[in-house]
C-alpha cells in the first residue's frame, strides 16, 4: 500500500515522493518505472507533448537502437524503427502504465534539500518533492558556430521537416547522427532540388553510428551529398561560405546552414539547483555517484545530461534511478553481466564498480569521466592482467590500440638489439599511441615491470573517447608531444629536461599552403611537424624557389634560435598539417645545457646553410634547372606527394607503355593489379599512376571496421585477411588506388603458357577467362585490394624490377625532394 | 634550416635516383660490351689461324660457341620479362645487357665467319641473326624516341578514356542529327557507321586515314554551308558541325596514340620471329658442321 492511498490524503498529497523533470527516452522511463512501483510521482515536461527531443526529430526519420550488446530493462518498449511509431508506442504506453504527466510545465527554480524541495515553474506555480529526477537532456543548449557570421545569413540549430526546403544550397555543419540524417534527408527527394553539403572538420565519422555514416558514403558515391571531410566554416556570408579545407580556403554557395555540432548541458540552470560538474569545459557533465545521485542529495541526473545521448541507455537509466529511489540498493545496471564477464580475467575482490572507478581514478586520461561514461568506455575496451616480465606486445606487431596503465609499469625496449636497455613508463601513463594516430606498426617492445593492469582501448574507443572528452584529448596529445621530442632531439634528454619546453609548446593547425615561418620575418621559435608535412622556399630573383621538403617528424627554424638574425626562408604546409610550436627561449635553454644536443644542431644547421648557398649559387648560371625542380615539385606536392611516405613514379621520357608494371603487379599478387598506370596527372613527362602512396595518415584507415588495414615495418600500408569487403576504405581514399575485386582462379604456369598457349599468359586475366574458369558453385567475396609495396617479396616492389626501360620508380618525398636530386642532375 | 631526425630511421632502402636503359649503372654493358668487341677485333688481328681465318678454327670454334651462347642468353629475355618471380633481379639491367651485348654479336658473329659468306645454310644463320639485330637498333631508336611523344600527345587521358570520349561524341552526333534533312543525316551516319581505325596496317603504322568518314562529312557540310545565308536562330546543323569537329580531333589524337604504340610494337613483328627463324638455322649450321666433321 502506498502511502498517498492512505487516510491523510492531504498532507501528503501536494508532496510527491518523485518528480521527474522531462519527459524524454528517460524521464519517461523514470516515469514508466514509478507509476508501476505505485510511487506518488509527476513527469513535467514543458511542451505539450512527450519527447520533445525525439518528436524535433525530422519526420520519418528512422530511429536506432544502439549499443546492440545492451539490453532493454525499462517498462516501456523501444526498438528500432521509425520516429512515429516509436512516439506512438510511448504516448500508448505511458498512459497504459498511469503515469501522471503535466505538460507545459518548465521548472525554472528548484530549492529546498533531500525530502523537502520546491519546484518553481515558469507559470508561477509550485511543486512539493521528496526528491527529483532530471532527464532534460542537452538538446536545449545547442553548441553554435563559432566562425564569424554575416548578418542575414540563415543559421539554424535544428531541423524539423527536410521536405520544407526547396531548391537551396545546404550546408549542414556536423559529424554526428543528427548531423548525417539531416543531410541525408535534405537530399533524400531528388525532386527538392536541393545541393546539400556536409562538413566535417576530421577525415573520419568517429562519433555518428556505424550505419548512418554507411548510408552518407552511399549517398556521397550517388552524388547526393557532397561529404566535405578535414573542411571547417571559416565565414558565414549572406548566400555564401567561406570553407577551411586540407588544400586552402574555399568558397561555396550555401543559402541555409544547419549547424548539428552537439549541445551542452544547460549548465546555468543545473548549477543553481546545486550540482557540481566535472571540470569547468564547456561539455563536462555533472558529478553523480554510481546510483546518479547529483552533489545535492536528492537531486538525481539521467539521460543525455548525465553524459549519456543513446536512447537505450537512457530508458535503463530512468528504470535503474527509480529502483534506487525505492531503496533498491542491490540493482546492477543493464550492462553489469557484459562487465562482470570482461573483469572476470582480472585478480578477485572487487565488484565492478570498483573496478571501474580503480580504472577511473589511476588511469590519468579517463579523470574525468562520469561513472556512466566509464561503463560505456568499458564496453568497447577490454582489461587486461600480465604477470612481472610478460610481454604486452612485441616490436613490429601491428596494432592501432591504446593502452593505459592502471596498475604497476611497463618497461619499453629501446634498443632493439640489447633488451636490457629499457625505459620506464609509470602507471597511470599511456603507451602505443604512435599505433594510434599513425597505424604504424609498433615501434618497440613493451614488458610489464612489474605486476600489471592495463586497460586497451580499441583504436574506435579512443577516437570516441578524444571525441567526447577534451581533457582525454589533451592528455594524449601532450604525452605524445612529449614522446615526440624526446625521441626527435635524443642524446640523453630526460622528461625533466624538456619540462618547460612541453609546457610551453602548443599544437597549431596549418591548413595547406599557410605559412607557419615567413622569409624575413623575425622569431625564434621551432616548428615540429607532428603530422602532415611542409616545404621550405626561398625567394631569389622574386620568384619562389622550393629548398626542400619536411615530413612528419623534422624539426625547422631552429637556425635562428642558434645563429640570430631574421627568418632565411619560407616554410609551409604542404597539406592540412598539424605542428608543435615550441617556445625559443625555453629551447635555447635546453641547448645551453647540453652541449651534444647543440653541437648537433650545429651541424645540422650547416647543411641546410650549404643548401641555401647552392641554391643560390646555382640560380644564376642554371636558373632553368632551378625553375624546373621548382615546378616539379609543386606539381608532386599537389598530388598529394606530400604526405605520400613511398610513391610510384614514371619518367614518361621512358614508359613504352607496355605495361609490364601492372602485368608484374598481378603475378606477384594472387592475378590483380594493384596500379593503374595509364590514369593520374603528368607534368614535364613526369607522370603519377594510379597507385598507392602509403600516405602518412591513410585516409583509408579512417573507417575500417575489422580494422584489416595497417601500417608495416618498412612504411607499407596494406589490408590484411579480414577485410570485410565494405569498400568504406576505397570511399575514402582520395587518390583512388584501392579497388575492389575478386581474387580470379589460378593461371597455368608460364611455361604452359609459353609453349602450349594455355591460360591467359603473363598480368591479369581476362573477365572472360574468370568467368570460364571459376567453379560458379563457390560464392567468392569481393575484398579491398591495394599496393603493399610488395612487402615479402625478395627483391622488392614488383612493379619497378620488371619495367624494362627504368621509367618506374619508387621514391620516398624526402628522398626525391631534394637539392641533393638537383646536385646530381647537374653534375 | 631543418632536419629530418626521425623520418630517416625507418631503415628503408635508398632509392637511386633513376636513370633509363641505355644510361644504366654507368653504361656498365656498353663498357663491357665495348670491351668484348675490342678484344674479338685485337685477337683477330693478332691471331694468325692458316690457311685463313674461318669458322672451323679453334679461334672460331671459340667465337661461333660464344655467339651462339649469347643468342640463347638475349633470348631468355622474353622469359625474363614475363617471370615475375621474386628475387633482386632488374628487367631494366636485363635490357641494357640485352643490347649491347646484341650489339657486341655483329662483330662476333662476323668475325666468326671470317668473312666467308655464300649461299648455304650457315649464310642463312648469320642473315637471320643480323636481322633480328638490325630490327633490334630500330627497336632501341623507337624506344628512345617515342615515349616523351605518346605521353604529349595523351595529355594526362587514358585510351580508355579517349575512346569512351569518342564513343560519347558519337552519341551526341546521334541525338543531334535527328532534326537534319536526309541527306545531311546521311554524312553523320557515315561517320557514325565507319570503323574509324580499320583499314589495315599500313594505315596505322602510318597514321593516315584517307578516307575518313567524319573528315568527309565535315568537310560536305561545311562546303555545302559556305554559300547558304546565316537563317538565325539554332540551326541544328552548327551543333552538327562542332561535334564533328570535335570528333576529328578526338580522332586525330587516338590515331596518334595508336600509331606511336603501333611503331613501339611493330619492330617486334620481326625482331621475335626473326630470332626464332636463326634459333632454327642455328641449330641446323651447328648440326651440319659437326656432321660433316
Amino acid at each position: 500500500m502506498s502511502e498517498w492511498q492512505g487516510g491523510d490524503r492531504k498532507r501528503v498529497s501536494d508532496k510527491y515522493r518523485v518528480v521527474i523533470v522531462g519527459s524524454g527516452p528517460a524521464g519517461m522511463s523514470a516515469a514508466g518505472r514509478a507509476a508501476q512501483k505505485k510511487l506518488k510521482h509527476v513527469l513535467l515536461e514543458k511542451t505539450d507533448h512527450l519527447s520533445d527531443t525525439i518528436f524535433k526529430y525530422q519526420k520519418g526519420k528512422h530511429v536506432m537502437a544502439t549499443p546492440s550488446q545492451l539490453v532493454l530493462r525499462s517498462d516501456m518498449d523501444f526498438d528500432a524503427g521509425k520516429r512515429e511509431a516509436i512516439l506512438g508506442t510511448w504516448d500508448e504506453q505511458t498512459a497504459g502504465h498511469g503515469v501522471n504527466v503535466q505538460y507545459n510545465a518548465e521548472p525554472v527554480k528548484i530549492e529546498g534539500d533531500e525530502g523537502d524541495f520546491t519546484i518553481s515553474l515558469k507559470d508561477g506555480s509550485t511543486i512539493k518533492a521528496e526528491t527529483i529526477v532530471m532527464a532534460i537532456g542537452t538538446q536545449g543548449n545547442p553548441n553554435l558556430v563559432r566562425c564569424p557570421v554575416e548578418d542575414g545569413s540563415n543559421v539554424q540549430y535544428q531541423l524539423d521537416d527536410p521536405g520544407e526546403y526547396y531548391d537551396e544550397h545546404i550546408t549542414v555543419i556536423g559529424s554526428g547522427d543528427a548531423g548525417i540524417e539531416n543531410a541525408l534527408g535534405l537530399a533524400a527527394d531528388a525532386a527538392q532540388n536541393n545541393i546539400v553539403t556536409i562538413l566535417n572538420r576530421s577525415p573520419e565519422f568517429a562519433r555518428a553510428k556505424k550505419a548512418n555514416v554507411k548510408l552518407l558514403m552511399e549517398a556521397k558515391e550517388n552524388g547526393k551529398v557532397d561529404v566535405r571531410t578535414e573542411t571547417t566554416p571559416s565565414e558565414i556570408k549572406n548566400g555564401e561560405l567561406v570553407l577551411e579545407t586540407r588544400d586552402g580556403q574555399e568558397t561555396i554557395q550555401c543559402d541555409r546552414i544547419i549547424a548539428r555540432m552537439g549541445s551542452a548541458p544547460p549548465r546555468k540552470f543545473v548549477e543553481e539547483c546545486g550540482i557540481e560538474f566535472t571540470s569547468e569545459d564547456r561539455e563536462a557533465y555533472p558529478k553523480l555517484s554510481p546510483a546518479f545521485e547529483s552533489t545535492k542529495k536528492g537531486i538525481y541526473v539521467i539521460g543525455a545530461l548525465a553524459g549519456y545521448p543513446l536512447i537505450k541507455h537512457c530508458m535503463n537509466q530512468g528504470y535503474d534511478v527509480i529502483e534506487f529511489i525505492n531503496g533498491n540498493t542491490d540493482l546492477k545496471p543493464a550492462d553489469e553481466p557484459i562487465l562482470e564477464e570482461k573483469f572476470s580475467s582480472l585478480p578477485k575482490g572487487k565488484s565492478v564498480d570498483e573496478w571501474l572507478e580503480f580504472f577511473r581514478a589511476n588511469i590519468s586520461i579517463l579523470n574525468e569521466l562520469s561513472p556512466l561514461q566509464m561503463r560505456e568506455f568499458m564496453l568497447d575496451s577490454e582489461p587486461r592482467r600480465y604477470g612481472r616480465g610478460d610481454v604486452v606486445f612485441e616490436k613490429n606487431e601491428p596494432g592501432s590500440s591504446l593502452f593505459a596503465i592502471a596498475q604497476g609499469s611497463v618497461a619499453v625496449e629501446i634498443d632493439p638489439n640489447d633488451p636490457s636497455i629499457t625505459v620506464p613508463i609509470e602507471e597511470g601513463s599511456i603507451f602505443g599511441e604512435v599505433g594510434l594516430i599513425s597505424g604504424r606498426r609498433r615501434g618497440a617492445t613493451i614488458n610489464a615491470a612489474e605486476d600489471l593492469i592495463v586497460v586497451e582501448i580499441s583504436r574506435t574507443a579512443a577516437l570516441k573517447l578524444q571525441a567526447s572528452v577534451p581533457a582525454a584529448k589533451r592528455a594524449i596529445t601532450n604525452i605524445s608531444t612529449e614522446r615526440q621530442l624526446l625521441q626527435m632531439f635524443g642524446s640523453g634528454l630526460t622528461k625533466e629536461d624538456i619540462a618547460e619546453v612541453v609546457e610551453t609548446s602548443e599544437i597549431v593547425n596549418v591548413r595547406a599552403g599557410e605559412a607557419i615561418i615567413e622569409e624575413g620575418s623575425e622569431g625564434n621559435d621551432i616548428y615540429v611537424v607532428r603530422v602532415g608535412s611542409m616545404v621550405v622556399e626561398k625567394e631569389i630573383g622574386g620568384k619562389p624557389v622550393f629548398l626542400s621538403y619536411l615530413p612528419a617528424g623534422s624539426y625547422v627554424g631552429e637556425m635562428t634560435l642558434i645563429a640570430g638574425g631574421y627568418r632565411t626562408a619560407t616554410v609551409k604546409a604542404a597539406i592540412k598539417s598539424e605542428v608543435i610550436k615550441i617556445n625559443g627561449d625555453a629551447f635555447k635553454k635546453v641547448l645551453d645545457q647540453h652541449p651534444d644536443l647543440m653541437r648537433k644542431a650545429k651541424k645540422e644547421m650547416a647543411s641546410r646553410q650549404d643548401v641555401n648557398a647552392f641554391i643560390e649559387a646555382k640560380k644564376d648560371s642554371f636558373s632553368g634547372v632551378v625553375d624546373y625542380y621548382s615546378g616539379v615539385a609543386n606539381f608532386l606536392i599537389d598530388n598529394g606527394i606530400g604526405e605520400a611516405t613511398d610513391v610510384l613514379l614514371i619518367d614518361e621520357n621512358l614508359c613504352v607503355g607496355c605495361d609490364n608494371c601492372e602485368k608484374a603487379c598481378a603475378d606477384s599478387h594472387e592475378g590483380l593489379s594493384r596500379l593503374d598506370r595509364e590514369a593520374g596527372r603528368t607534368y614535364a613527362h613526369l607522370h603519377v599512376p594510379t597507385s598507392c602512396r602509403h600516405c602518412e595518415h591513410p585516409h583509408c584507415m579512417s573507417d575500417c571496421p575489422p580494422d584489416a588495414i595497417h601500417r608495416g615495418p618498412d612504411g607499407e600500408v596494406f589490408i590484411d585477411d579480414t577485410c570485410i569487403g565494405c569498400g568504406n576504405c576505397q570511399r575514402y581514399c582520395p587518390y583512388g588506388v584501392i579497388r575492389m575485386d575478386k581474387v580470379p582462379p589460378k593461371k597455368p604456369s608460364l611455361l604452359s603458357w609459353l609453349f602450349f598457349g594455355s591460360g591467359p599468359g603473363p598480368g591479369e586475366p581476362d573477365k572472360a577467362w574468370v568467368a570460364d574458369n571459376t567453379d560458379p558453385s563457390v560464392e567468392k567475396a569481393k575484398k579491398a585490394i591495394k599496393c603493399d609495396m610488395c612487402a615479402g617479396i625478395a627483391g622488392g616492389p614488383a612493379c619497378v624490377r620488371a619495367c624494362p626501360t627504368g621509367a618506374a620508380i619508387r621514391v620516398a618525398p624526402e628522398e626525391f625532394l631534394t637539392v641533393a636530386k638537383l646536385e646530381s642532375e647537374d653534375a | 634550416m631543418a632536419s629530418n631526425a626521425v623520418a630517416s630511421q625507418t631503415g628503408r632502402k635508398k632509392v637511386a635516383m633513376h636513370d633509363g636503359f641505355l644510361k644504366h649503372a654507368g653504361f656498365r654493358w656498353l663498357k663491357i660490351s665495348s670491351g668484348i668487341i675490342l678484344l674479338c677485333i685485337v685477337s683477330y688481328i693478332f691471331i694468325d689461324v692458316s690457311p685463313r681465318h674461318n669458322g672451323g678454327s679453334w679461334y672460331g670454334y671459340t667465337l661461333g660457341t660464344i655467339g651462339a651462347l649469347l643468342i640463347l642468353w638475349l633470348t631468355m629475355l622474353g622469359v625474363r620479362k614475363r617471370a615475375m618471380t621474386s628475387g633482386s633481379w632488374s628487367l631494366k639491367a636485363w635490357t641494357s645487357a640485352h643490347i649491347y651485348l646484341g650489339l657486341s654479336l655483329i662483330v662476333i658473329g662476323t668475325l666468326h665467319t671470317g668473312f666467308q659468306l655464300g649461299w648455304n645454310i650457315h649464310t642463312a644463320a648469320y642473315v637471320f641473326m643480323m636481322i633480328v639485330i638490325i630490327s633490334g637498333i630500330f627497336g632501341i631508336y623507337f624506344y628512345a624516341t617515342i615515349p616523351d611523344k605518346l605521353s604529349d600527345n595523351r595529355d594526362e587521358m587514358t585510351e580508355t578514356e579517349m575512346l569512351e570520349n569518342l564513343r560519347s561524341l558519337d552519341r551526341q552526333l546521334h541525338e543531334s542529327a535527328q532534326p537534319l534533312s536526309a541527306e545531311h543525316a546521311a554524312l553523320v551516319l557515315q561517320s557514325l557507321e565507319q570503323d574509324p581505325f580499320g583499314g589495315g596496317f599500313m594505315r596505322r603504322i602510318a597514321g593516315k586515314y584517307p578516307d575518313c568518314a567524319t573528315r568527309i562529312a565535315q568537310a560536305d557540310l561545311r562546303r555545302e554551308r559556305a554559300y547558304q545565308p546565316k537563317m538565325g536562330g539554332d540551326d541544328p546543323l552548327d551543333k552538327v558541325d562542332a561535334l564533328l569537329e570535335k570528333k576529328e580531333a578526338t580522332l586525330a589524337r587516338v590515331r596518334r596514340h595508336l600509331r606511336l604504340k603501333a611503331m613501339l610494337q611493330v619492330w617486334l613483328f620481326i625482331h621475335v620471329p626473326m630470332t626464332f627463324a636463326l634459333i632454327g638455322s642455328l641449330s641446323a649450321h651447328i648440326i651440319s658442321v659437326f656432321f660433316y666433321w
